[in-house]
This record gives C-alpha cells, sequence and structure tokens, in this order.
C-alpha cells in the first residue's frame, strides 16, 4: 500500500496535526516504506483466530460506582495554559 | 571516581544498615558525579535539594530502625514517571513546563521504600525511539567508546537512555525504565547494564505517561541482578489505579537467586538466529548456552513460528496505541499552546509545534491503521498476529522453563551513523518485541564485548508471573559470564 500526499494531508487533519505543504511529500515516502513493511502480515493465517484483546489473562476488576477521588479545581487546572475563573478557555466556538 | 558511586545497591543497603556509611555521603557522591558527567546528557531534570532532603529521612529512619528497602538509595527516575512538583516532561517539547500535581505509583512506591530520586532521566520523546536521538532536549551520550574511535559519541539506546546512561556512567545506582517493545532491554545492552521488564500487570501504570497502554511495563535498571530483584520489589505490586495491574501477591524475587538451576530447561529459539546475524552475536549466544549447561540446566531448542512477523504487528499496534493515547495533548488543560483562530486551529498548531518528527510520523500511522475502511485490515490483523504470537511462547512454555536469546542485533551505534529509513531503526528491537507483545518478562544483562570493546547483553525471557525464574537464571549467567568491563573514565 502506498500512501500518497493526499492521504498524509488527510491523516494530518483528523489527527490535528498542522503540517506544512513541504513535509507532506517525505512524509508520504515515509509512510509508504512503513505500510510496506507491515504488509507482510498478509501472509500469516489468521483464519479463526480471536484478536487479542487483554495482555495478561485476567478479568477486568469492578468497583463501587463512587465519588473517590477529585474536590481541587486549583490542582487540575494547575498547569492549564490560560485558565480563568475555574473554567480552562478556548476560542470562541459558537457564533 | 569515589567508591561510593561504584558499589552496588545491596552492598550499599549493608553499609547503610552497619552505619558504615551514610544516605547524605552516599547522595553527596552521587550529585557531584551527575554534575561531573553532565556532558552525557542523561537528565532532564536535575533534583540536588530534594534528594538530600529524602537522603536526610533516609538517615533518619536508619537510624530508628524503620527504613525501607531501598532507604538512602540514590536512584535516577524516568521522566515519563508524574513526580508530584517536579516537571515531567517525557522529553517532549509538548510538557516542557509540565509540572505533575500528583505522583506516580512507580515513584511513590520507591520514596516509600525509602529511594533517593537524583532527578528526570532523559528519554526517546514519548518513550519512541531506540537510540534516545529523538528527545526534544538533545541526545543523550553513551559513556562507552569504541576502541578505535574515542571520538566517536555512541548512542545510549533508547527509549530509557537516560537512564541507562546514568547507572552505567555510576551517576545513579539504579534507575527506572519503561519497555513498550524493549526500551529497558535494549539500552541496558547498549550500556552493559541489567535492565528487567517485568509481566505486563506487574508494575501499575498509573502516573506513567502513555505510550502504548498494551504494552507499557515499568522495569529497573541496575549494575547487577540482585539489584535489578531489590529495586522491583519496591516498585512493583497491586494497584487499585490502575485496572491492568495483577491483583497478586509479590514473591521475595532477591530470594529466588539461589545459584541452583540444575534441571531447569532453557529454550534456545530458532527463529533468533536469522541469516545475517553477526558472528560475534551468535557466538554471545552460544557461550551464554554454554554457561548455563556447565550450571546444569539443559538447553532445548524451540520454535517460535511466528517471530518473523513481530515487528509488523508491533508497529501497527504501538502507533495506534500511540495515536489514541496521544490525543490528549490539546493545548488546552495542560502542556504547550499555540493560539489559533479557531479551537481547530489551537489544536493542530499546538501539536505540529509540539510534537517531534517520529511522534507525528508514529500518530499519523497510528491514525492511518485506525481509520475506517482499514481497521480490520491492519489493526484487527495485527492484534490476531499478535494472539500467533503469545500462542508460540505458551506453547514454548509448555517444554521449557526459560528462553534464551540475544537482546539486541549489534552493540551500540554512532550518532549520527544511522540512516534516515525508520523500518532500519526498528530492527535493533527484532528480538525485544515478541516478548513484549505477549506481555511477558524479560531481562538484559551483559556477558560479552564487542571487537571494539562495546557491551553486548543476553536477554532471559519467562512464563507470565515468573519473574522469579528469569531472575534466577540471569542470576547464574551473571556470575559465569562475570562482565566486569566499565566505560570511559570509571574505574573500579
Amino acid at each position: 500500500m502506498s500512501v500518497d500526499k493526499d492521504t498524509v494531508k488527510k491523516l494530518a487533519t483528523l489527527a490535528r496535526l498542522d503540517l506544512p505543504d513541504e513535509e507532506l511529500a517525505h512524509l508520504a515516502g515515509e509512510l509508504s516504506t512503513i505500510m510496506q513493511f507491515v504488509e507482510q502480515l498478509g501472509e500469516v493465517n489468521t483464519d479463526g483466530v480471536a484478536p487479542m484483546t487483554s495482555v495478561a489473562h485476567m478479568n477486568l476488576p469492578r468497583r463501587a460506582d463512587e465519588v473517590t477521588d477529585g474536590g481541587y479545581p486549583e490542582r487540575v487546572l494547575a498547569n492549564a495554559p490560560d485558565a480563568m475563573d475555574g473554567f480552562y478557555t478556548v476560542p470562541k466556538v459558537v457564533e | 571516581m569515589s567508591e561510593l558511586t561504584n558499589l552496588t545497591i545491596a552492598d550499599a543497603r549493608a553499609k547503610l544498615g552497619k552505619g558504615e556509611i551514610s544516605a547524605v555521603e552516599l547522595t553527596e557522591a552521587h550529585i557531584q558525579a551527575m554534575e561531573k558527567a553532565r556532558g552525557l546528557n542523561a537528565f532532564v531534570t536535575e533534583t540536588p535539594d530534594l534528594a538530600l532532603e529524602r537522603a536526610r529521612e533516609a538517615d533518619a529512619a536508619l537510624k530508628k530502625g524503620d527504613a525501607g528497602i531501598l532507604a538512602g538509595i540514590p536512584l535516577g527516575i524516568k521522566d515519563l514517571f508524574c513526580t508530584e512538583g517536579v516537571r515531567t516532561t517525557a522529553s517532549s517539547k509538548i510538557l516542557e513546563n509540565f509540572v505533575p500535581p500528583y505522583e506516580s505509583t512507580i515513584s511513590a512506591n520507591l520514596k516509600k521504600a525509602g529511594a533517593v530520586m537524583l532527578g528526570k532521566t532523559s528519554l526517546d520523546e514519548f518513550a519512541m525511539g531506540s537510540s534516545n536521538m529523538t528527545s526534544a532536549f538533545g541526545p543523550v551520550i553513551s559513556p562507552w567508546k569504541r576502541k578505535s574511535n574515542s571520538n566517536a559519541q555512541l548512542v545510549p539506546g533508547g527509549s530509557s537512555g537516560g537512564s541507562a546512561s546514568a547507572v552505567s556512567a555510576r551517576i545513579a545506582m539504579g534507575a527506572t525504565g519503561t519497555d513498550t517493545g524493549g526500551s529497558i532491554r535494549q539500552p541496558a545492552s547498549f550500556c552493559g547494564i541489567v535492565g528487567l521488564k517485568p509481566t505486563y500487570g506487574r508494575c501499575s501504570r498509573w502516573g506513567t505517561i502513555a505510550f502504548a497502554s498494551s504494552l507499557d511495563q515499568a522495569g529497573p535498571m541496575t549494575r547487577s541482578v540482585k539489584d535489578a530483584a531489590l529495586m522491583l520489589q519496591a516498585m512493583a505490586g497491586h494497584d487499585p489505579k490502575d485496572s491492568t495491574s495483577a491483583n497478586i501477591a509479590l514473591p521475595d524475587f532477591a530470594a529466588a537467586l539461589t545459584g541452583d538451576i540444575r534441571g531447569l530447561k532453557v529454550g534456545i529459539p530458532k527463529e533468533y538466529r536469522p541469516d545475517g546475524l553477526s558472528a560475534e552475536i551468535q557466538k554471545l549466544w552460544d557461550d551464554g548456552i554454554e554457561m548455563l549447561k556447565a550450571a546444569g540446566a539443559t538447553p532445548v531448542e524451540i520454535s517460535l513460528p511466528h517471530t518473523k512477523y513481530a515487528l509488523a504487528a508491533y508497529y501497527i499496534v504501538a502507533p495506534a496505541e500511540c495515536s489514541s493515547n496521544l490525543s490528549r495533548y490539546d493545548g488546552v488543560r495542560y502542556g504547550l499552546r499555540v493560539e489559533g483562530k479557531t479551537l481547530d486551529e489551537l489544536y493542530a498548531k499546538t501539536r505540529a509545534a509540539g510534537f517531534g518528527q517520529e511522534v507525528r510520523r508514529r500518530i499519523l500511522i497510528g491514525t492511518y491503521v485506525l481509520s475506517a475502511g482499514y481497521y480490520d485490515a491492519y489493526y484487527t490483523k495485527a492484534q490476531k498476529v499478535r494472539a500467533l504470537i503469545a500462542e508460540d511462547f505458551r506453547k514454548a512454555y509448555e517444554m521449557v522453563d526459560v528462553i534464551l536469546t540475544p537482546t539486541a542485533p549489534s552493540a551500540a551505534f554512532g550518532i549520527g551513523e544511522t540512516n534516515e529509513d525508520p523500518v532500519a531503526m526498528w530492527l535493533n528491537d527484532v528480538f525485544t518485541v515478541p516478548a513484549s507483545l505477549a506481555g511477558l518478562p524479560g531481562i538484559s544483562l551483559p556477558t560479552g564485548l564487542s571487537s571494539e570493546g562495546l557491551p553486548l547483553g543476553l536477554q532471559l525471557l519467562g512464563r507470565p508471573f515468573d519473574e522469579e525464574t528469569v531472575l534466577k537464571v540471569a542470576g547464574v549467567l551473571e556470575s559465569a559470564a562475570g562482565f566486569k568491563a566499565t566505560p570511559t573514565g570509571v574505574e573500579i
């Protein structure tokens, strides 16, 4: 599978990466190399094989649905680049 | 070189326990070593004041007789573990100024055991790399030099390169690493130290910055197998805050080092001897087999037929999980922010400015293999192959107790000696990735030197949650190999 410039542009949009146009061709080449490398998985017969969903064979633990943490907004917001009045801020999203 | 910085953790514990040395003395010696070796660029952040404060606490606890098992032991903490009040960057620009308001379970466990944190060690950005060259804060340098050219700067391996370099250069007695596809074992091999990746679920992932959640596992990097056992003892254990943390009792890991491996069966996988494997690595491996045989173990040839496909499966699964995990870096809640006219523009500008080349590449691959129409062809297929790889190991462990392989296909390479091809770089992980995919415990320990005088490691892999056998066999191999070489400038 070869990956072209337009595909890279689409992926960058999906991944929210603002990549300059001059990087796209280079990345298309690299991604093509990588995708060609992983193509070899097609050789493996996986009929009837269940995909791995859990690394260690354990049941997911359950706990009571209770609040066990929180109540410190100032710590939560401590690393926010632009917090205001106990909230995160973003550019205006509604006109 | 100070005598104190050459001690193993086990020896330092004995001296601290008898009052022959103090934790403050030991810590000061390591702080000096850290300052002197700044040229290695092993640390992103040094925390000498905090270290001395912890050392004084350790001395008090030692006096009172209620000291933890690592009381007063100076360690490096990989800058992927969140440390409360101490900047944690993942060696990425996007987290350059991130100061966590909480402590990761691993670093908290080490603190509880009395360990002294010297600082935060560098890594490949978000632990993505095998050379430590992808750090936003510059490459880490290995303290080792080639015999033929002592000017060439060598990589320490990665992603836990700062940890490996610091432990090898006697800056830290041990350090934490994380291993997703080989990130503890490969740098341990490159730097001539011991690196243990525990079974997936043995160490909590809570508070460790995530790369690929189904693969990431923390572990110790030390200068002896016994030290690895001691550090693992402090790090491991069930944590309700990580739902994949195993709720099983911890054995006494150091007690597993009995030195007796008579009757154990050691698997030698024939697929780990590909055409083109260097004669040097083949000999290292053959020597290791002979050492274990001489100690009374029986080598058994085994087959792990899907080994060949492990790298391809890994490079679908790991980027898929990376693209998902790294979606949290949005410029809104923490980390770097680059303003934009719209929210989408803010996200895209922030992420493009904050992530380096390798991380961006992996996010794009992950986005591709998870995107509509490709998910089954790539991601599901890779998870099926992964199940087959795990099954290969399960079958092998019906016949053998442990598996011996080389850790890496070569000794450390030089900075700037690699080509641009990302796939070529990935081949460093060819022997470590399969066990990562299967979640198995593995250790790398140095057993020989290359013709250039650089360390080479062998890897032992065990059954799930059987770190004890891995450690026991590693202890025997360590004694038999008698690896005593030290990097340039370190004299014992």
